[in-house]
């Protein structure tokens, strides 16, 4: 069996059951085995979109994500969906085509050192060397991809390598004796931690992304609520708790909200679940959470006590290690009544400072009413995506994520252009289920070639472009810490996106009144196909409130 | 403000650049690394040491009884945090089977040095003598040039080099150091 075809077993072997990819002379043996494959290929126009179609795929579904190159400029584009899954732990398995073996190194056409371009920003690479390590490679891949800690694996297979003849046995088994993820928790550490919690006058439970890596959210609901714990999540863990929930104090960090950012800041304890203490997160490092004694709950070793040291560290994947813990906390039968004091301080917060903007007093669209008529007109129940900038924040403030894999942004590489892609992939994983993209003017560009792929395939994703004619979060920056002087963040007016929806084969509308907009959003989310919509908003709004870059939480203005 | 946020809107002095860069200094590790032998090992170890800019002072990758195994013996001068950090990192890589940090009171480490020493008769004496004090040995003689082999801790071949090179050190190879765990226990 040539080795590509025995790529193509592997994968199914897998269950891999879709690939995004772009075909060119360094895997045509690869595309060759396509066509008999099985396995159905969405044809991206650019490498990068198929790299983000495949982390909204792995994000949306909880699946291994899987996306094709060629060599040289082919890999290189991919760099970015590679960093962006490594920053945010998404496994994705990227297989790029190299030149063959006797050009490697000669500066031949379309060569480019992939494994050692992607070495600093992938979990691990595979530089194939020998045909017969191809099957063994791929299994190697899924599995380190998937578990521990998740992340990207990039397989690098040359040319002449992939049409080699093999004998091509299914590998059942994965050896990797420097690779054993501790997964369990250790059990001293976990009574010491319930102890610390039972104790606990003034306990958040801080989540991030792991929760919803390891699918925990069902643990976590159910140990947040067997006393009254007070959670706030990251912009990654955004759905992992309930946001209708009554102990939900909604997301914390730079534009989080006060009852997160000043509960942090009083807390005597902050159990930290799947989350790595970001500097989004923790403002000024040395004024965080003062007060607090801090459990870390983390599936990588390397990021307990990296930027807060833990005096209760424990080292294990969130599903086990909650289930564990809610064993454990309920044995010592603590006083609810002892977080009385505590929800009071909490509640005068939250009512003192609810998320809030002006409305306008005409049709004008106020980004933030956008995100709420999304909700209103979605019932809360879709997938949604975003780019980065203000319309992600705000998107993440004001549209209530009540289950976890509904929001896929890219929050540690900060990817503009991620959105309509990772749309793309998650209703590709998810066809049954609506997925809407909110992209920034300014970002949406980055990957606007993707709506092709959507029309050509029939992929029914609804792109909201929050049009403000700004690359709007630096114009905020200018504005607020660089004394006003806009530099360089007008886009102008162009695109007509109405046109360049059409021009691409799907529908383009534009919106402008806020007193129709849920019954317009309907509309779109009604229609056929992709949809691209322009909606015209307030041009000049911040994102509030704010902790100032490198200020401590307690300074949050606006 | 943090030096480097963007928001912070004030020009910085060089010398503030530089206290934030120089906090990183401290006692010599010696990290004892076990691998499996494949390609691209060091480079991802060596990968890591550079993103957080830690100069490798010296390094040694060798076999070790088991053909699948190689070992990698790395000094680093460093703050003991960050070394904590980047040993963490190592361990993340899929390839690093086992690391030690070694304690310099718990290890017997050695380095080979190579000495190329100008020497015409008058001083081939002296130097010879030299070497016998330190345990070395003559590998080479000509009319002009004398090659000495020194094994011992770094400071030993420092010291040697300090007395030759009065003599006139034409070159100088050293190994880079090995090491070893006391006792029973396995490094």
């Amino acid at each position: 069996m040539r080795a590509v075809d025995a790529v193509m077993e592997c994968l199914k072997a897998e269950g891999v059951d879709v690939v995004f990819g772009l075909p060119g002379g360094a895997n045509l043996p690869t595309y060759d085995a396509f066509v008999d494959g099985g396995i159905r290929h969405i044809l991206v126009r650019h490498e990068a979109g198929g790299g983000h179609a495949a982390e909204g795929y792995a994000k949306a579904t909880g699946k291994v994500g899987v996306a094709f190159a060629t060599s040289g400029p082919g890999a290189t584009n991919l760099i970015t969906p590679i960093c962006d899954a490594m920053m945010d732990s998404v496994p994705v398995v990227f297989i790029t085509g190299q030149v063959r073996t006797e050009l490697l190194g000669t500066d031949g056409f379309q060569e480019a050192d992939t494994i050692g371009i992607t070495m600093p920003v992938v979990k691990h690479s595979f530089m194939i060397q020998d045909p017969n390590e191809i099957p063994r490679a791929i299994h190697e891949a899924f599995h380190i991809a998937r578990t521990g800690r998740p992340g990207p694996v990039v397989v690098d297979i040359p040319q002449d390598l992939s049409r080699a003849d093999i004998n091509y046995e299914p590998i059942t088994d994965v050896r990797l004796p420097g690779y054993q993820p501790t997964l369990e928790g250790n059990q001293k550490q976990i009574r010491q931690a319930a102890k610390a919690l039972a104790a606990a006058q003034r306990p958040v439970i801080y989540v991030g992304g792991g929760v919803v890596n390891a699918n925990a959210s069902a643990e976590l609901v159910e140990f947040c609520t067997t006393d009254r714990f007070p959670v706030t999540c990251t912009l990654m863990g955004l759905g992992a708790f309930p946001a209708n929930h009554p102990q939900w104090l909604g997301m914390l960090g730079m534009h989080g909200t006060r009852a997160a950012n000043y509960g942090m800041d009083e807390a005597d304890l902050i159990c930290a679940v799947g989350a790595r203490f970001d500097d989004r997160v923790t403002g000024k490092l040395s004024e965080f959470a003062p007060r607090a004694k801090f459990i870390h709950i983390d599936v990588d070793p390397a990021e307990i006590s990296k930027n807060v040291p833990a005096h209760i560290p424990i080292v294990g994947d969130a599903k086990h290690v909650l289930a564990k813990l809610l064993i454990e906390y309920r044995a010592l039968t603590p006083d609810s009544a002892r977080l009385q004091a505590w929800w009071e301080r909490i509640e005068a917060w939250r009512e003192k400072h609810p998320l809030r903007y002006e409305d306008s007093s005409d049709q004008e669209i106020k980004p933030q009413y956008m995100i709420q008529a999304l909700y209103e007109a979605t019932g809360g129940e879709a997938i949604i995506t975003s780019d980065v900038g203000q319309h992600q924040m705000w998107t993440a403030q004001y549209y209530g994520f009540p289950a976890p894999r509904r929001w896929i942004n890219s929050g540690g590489l900060g990817t503009m252009g991620f959105g309509l892609p990772a749309a793309m992939g998650a209703a590709v994983g998810c066809p049954d289920r609506l997925v809407c993209c909110v992209a920034g003017d300014g970002s949406v560009q980055m990957n606007i070639q993707e709506l092709a792929t959507c029309a050509q395939e029939g992929i029914p994703i609804k792109v909201f472009i929050m049009n403000n004619g700004y690359l709007g979060m630096v114009r905020q920056w200018q504005e607020l810490f660089w004394d006003g002087r806009y530099s360089h963040v007008d886009t102008g007016k162009y695109p007509d996106w109405v046109k360049l929806a059409e021009a691409y084969g799907a529908s383009g509308m534009r919106f402008e009144d806020k007193t129709t907009l849920v019954q317009d959003i309907k509309r779109a989310i009604a229609t056929d196909g992709p949809v691209l919509v322009d909606v015209r908003v307030t041009r000049e709004e911040n994102t509030y409130p704010m902790i100032p870059a490198g200020q401590p939480a307690r300074e949050m203005v606006g | 403000m943090i030096v480097g946020e963007p928001a912070t809107n004030t020009t910085l002095s060089l010398e503030e650049l530089q206290a934030a860069g120089n906090l990183r200094t401290g006692r010599k590790h010696v990290l004892s690394i076990l691998v499996e032998n494949k390609a691209g090992v060091l480079t991802r170890i060596a990968g890591l040491f550079a993103r957080r800019g830690f100069n490798i002072d010296t390094l040694t990758v060798g076999p070790t009884d088991d053909e699948r195994v190689s070992r990698v013996t790395l000094t680093v001068d460093g703050a003991v945090h960050p070394i904590d950090q980047v040993t963490k990192q190592l361990h993340k890589l899929i390839n690093v089977l086992k690391i030690r940090d070694l304690e310099p009171e718990g290890t017997v480490s050695r380095e080979l040095a190579l000495f190329k020493v100008s020497a015409d008769g008058t001083q081939r004496g002296e130097l010879m003598q030299i070497a016998e004090i330190f345990r070395g040995s003559v590998v080479d003689v000509t009319k002009r040039s004398v090659i000495i082999e020194i094994t011992g801790t770094t400071e030993k071949i420092e010291a040697f080099e300090e007395m030759v090179r009065p003599f006139g050190l034409i070159e100088m190879m050293r190994t880079g150091e090995i090491a070893i765990a006391r006792g029973r226990t396995e490094t």
